[in-house]
């Protein structure tokens, strides 16, 4: 999916890392990942709380390092070097500027520590106070700034020493939702302009489809499903991932034929259709398919649909319209229609309806 | 709220607030009046006493004399000669203010050469440990101060626990002259006054946000300039706090110097007391006094306007 950008070489190599804290009890934060993470993308950790996403940031960055596995910098394994001999910056959730510097101070210092010169110093610093706007507040110290420019002292502290890759752990979860979505452009426009790889944590499924290049979804120290934001939304090849990016109605089916990665399935209608099969795909036999909501349409009753029942509720969205169905086969499904301005709908609670199914639509799950 | 109260008569929003205003500082005035007294009756009465005595003539057998007199702020810096009565400076004073600074600025940088790692140690255990070591620390606290002084002399006398196991280990034949010297006075001032020390430099340093140094190591820092740079700043304040906590009773330090120094190593605390008590100077003991806390005073800003300053210029 991301093969028209330029350079598909591998920045970041994670394999096989299993992290284990030891502790009064062992935790298994990470169980056996692995994934690799492009030049030059914008790759994104999605994944409900705990299930390891900042385990594997501090992995990367250093903080940590894995009970079992490797972890590969551009080829070269870094799994054992200690944070300060790795090209790689961190955007810390709570940003943790250093109370005591000015927001240039704050800047300079990973420059400063790196070795530089002065002169080129003061260069880079005022070079990331604009391509963060902040100018003005030069001089000011970390404790006269509001939290949005925090932020932006962050990012742009953690990228002065150009790192190869720049780690970011929520780093928008602490601000309210204007300023959130003021920087979620930002920060795509940051990773544009400086063409650094950014691995980026959210928990936050919106934010994740709209500002990455592909997406890794995380339950329980594992990597689920890997692929760009549009892959993971249509073809969601776990319960999981289906459930916790976007609405899903999951049915029963029959998988009938498989070739060359696609599929037919047969629902209990007796209806045949297409199907996408993840990637190592099940025997035929009886499976789980998911189908999206807006994947769907109305009609009037018909013999000749593949799917059937009567509508128990019909919900107003403003933008659009949910009914609730329940099939013949007394499974329930969700139809989202989108609203159309002066158009009261033909439809009403306890119609009999039939249902159509967009091409593509159906995804036959894993498990 | 008070309108009610108050005459039924219409009142303009000025009036009012002119009202809620005055009824304001009343109010204030009244709570504030506990500390007032408290302030006048136990700091600032004393003092005063202290100055107004420091300008009196000495009685002959103590006390004062109520009679005006500099004598006592002369002596001060001042003596006369007993044979041919010509001024000279009070040498044995300046050289016992000369040895309470000397002692007192050491005691300090032992306290805090031992107190800080200490401090460090304890913000660095688990949280369900730190409690027992705070209180460990603190316990020597609860004795009186002249048997842990005394515990000390134990330690460091010629017949005492140190020298016992230096001869006992045959690394000296005969027992090193501890007692009655410098490094008593400071060993001893060392040991009591470490709590001092520990305390609010672990305050700091337990309120220290470790991520802070994680972001000093991701930006490259080494271990030494992440302690330099970022959690030495951090910690500062509780050093300061801590040094001063140490540095003030140093300087006034009077039962350790006396048991542990001796009868010649006098210190600041020790000369007062003896103006009060064998000296029956009691003018000159205010004026000392009041000497000593100028001293302090003037050093504690001279410190804190030193150590206290803006870290950023170096970053400008
Ligand atoms: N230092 C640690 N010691 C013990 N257990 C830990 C430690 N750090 C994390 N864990 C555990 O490892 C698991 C993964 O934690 P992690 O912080 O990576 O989750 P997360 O995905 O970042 O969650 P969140 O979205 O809430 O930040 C959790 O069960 C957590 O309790
Ligand atoms: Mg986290």
């Amino acid at each position: 999916m991301n093969s028209n950008k330029p350079e598909d070489s591998v920045a970041i190599d994670v394999q096989s890392v299993t992290k284990i804290f030891k502790g009064e009890t062992e935790v298994l934060a990470l169980d056996d990942v692995s994934v690799q993470v492009r030049e030059n993308e914008f790759f994104t950790l999605l994944g409900p709380s705990g299930c390891g996403k900042t385990t594997l940031l501090r992995l990367i960055a250093g903080f940590e390092h894995p009970t079992d596995g490797r972890i590969k910098l551009h080829g070269s394994d870094i799994s054992l070097l200690p944070p300060n001999k790795r090209p790689v910056n961190t955007v810390f959730q709570n940003y943790a500027l250093f109370p005591h510097m000015t927001v240039a101070g704050n800047i300079e210092f990973g420059l400063e520590m790196m070795g530089q010169a002065k002169a080129e110093r003061s260069a880079t610093v005022d070079r990331m106070l604009a391509l963060v706007q902040m100018e003005e507040l030069k001089n000011r110290r970390i404790t006269e700034i509001s939290g949005g420019q925090q932020q932006r002292v962050a990012l742009a502290r953690a990228l002065a020493p150009h790192p190869k890759v720049l780690l970011l752990d929520e780093p928008l979860s602490a601000l309210d939702l204007k300023l959130r979505k003021e920087m979620q452009i930002e920060l795509k426009r940051l990773q544009h302009e400086t063409g650094i790889t950014f691995v980026f944590v959210t928990h936050d499924q919106e934010e994740a489809l709209t500002m990455s290049d592909r997406v890794a979804v995380m339950s329980a120290g594992k990597i689920l499903q890997v692929g760009s934001p549009r892959d993971i939304y249509d073809h969601p090849t776990d319960r999981f991932v289906a459930n916790f990016i976007g609405e899903s109605n999951f049915l029963n089916a029959e998988l009938t034929k498989v070739s060359k990665g696609k599929g037919m399935i047969k629902l209990a209608s007796g209806a045949e259709l297409d199907a996408s099969l993840p990637s190592d795909a099940p025997a035929v036999g009886p499976v789980s398919i998911l189908i999206r909501p807006e994947h769907s349409q109305l009609t009037k009753r018909s013999s000749k649909a593949p799917l059937s029942g009567s509508i128990d509720n019909i919900v107003y969205f403003g933008t659009d319209t949910h009914f609730h169905i329940t099939l013949e086969t007394s499974e329930a499904f969700t139809v989202r229609t989108q609203n159309k301005p002066g158009f009261e709908g033909a439809f009403q609670i306890g119609d009999q309806v039939s249902l159509t199914i967009e091409p593509d639509a159906v995804q036959v799950l894993k498990d | 709220m008070t309108q009610q109260n108050s005459s039924p008569s219409m009142k303009t929003a000025k009036e009012v607030e002119e009202f809620a205003r005055r009824q304001d500082t009343k109010n204030r005035l009244l709570l504030a009046s506990p500390a007032i007294l408290i302030i006048t009756l136990f700091a600032a009465g004393p003092l005063l006493i202290v100055v107004l005595y420091s300008f009196l003539t000495a009685g002959d057998y103590g006390n004062v004399k109520w009679i005006f007199s500099t004598d006592g702020w002369f002596s001060v810096f001042m003596q006369r000669d007993i044979f041919d009565d010509t001024l000279q400076i009070a040498d044995a004073h300046v050289s016992i203010f000369w040895r309470s600074i000397k002692l007192s600025l050491l005691t300090t940088v032992l306290t805090a050469a031992f107190g800080i790692p200490t401090a460090y140690f304890i913000a660095t255990r688990p949280l369900s440990q730190r409690n027992l070591w705070l209180f460990l620390i603190t316990v020597p606290f609860w004795t009186n101060l002249l048997v842990r002084t005394i515990a000390v002399m134990e330690l460091i006398r010629g017949e005492g626990v140190i020298n016992n196991v230096l001869r006992w280990a045959h690394i000296i034949d005969d027992p090193i002259q501890m007692m009655f010297t410098d490094f008593a006075i400071a060993f001893g001032m060392t040991y009591v006054y470490l709590p001092l020390m520990v305390l609010p430099v672990y305050a700091s340093i337990e309120k220290l946000d470790f991520r802070l140094v994680e972001a000093a190591y991701d930006l490259y820092a080494n271990r030494w300039k992440c302690f330099w740079r970022v959690i030495l700043p951090i910690v500062k304040p509780g050093m300061i706090a801590g040094s001063i906590l140490v540095f003030v009773p140093s300087l006034g330090a009077y039962i350790t110097p006396r048991v542990l120094g001796g009868g010649k190593n006098l210190m600041f605390g020790n000369l007062i007391e003896l103006q009060f008590g064998q000296g029956r100077n009691w003018p000159l003991g205010a004026a000392l006094s009041i000497s000593l806390m100028v001293l302090v005073m003037v050093a504690l800003l001279y410190y804190v306007k030193v150590s206290g300053g803006d870290d950023n210029n170096e970053h400008r």
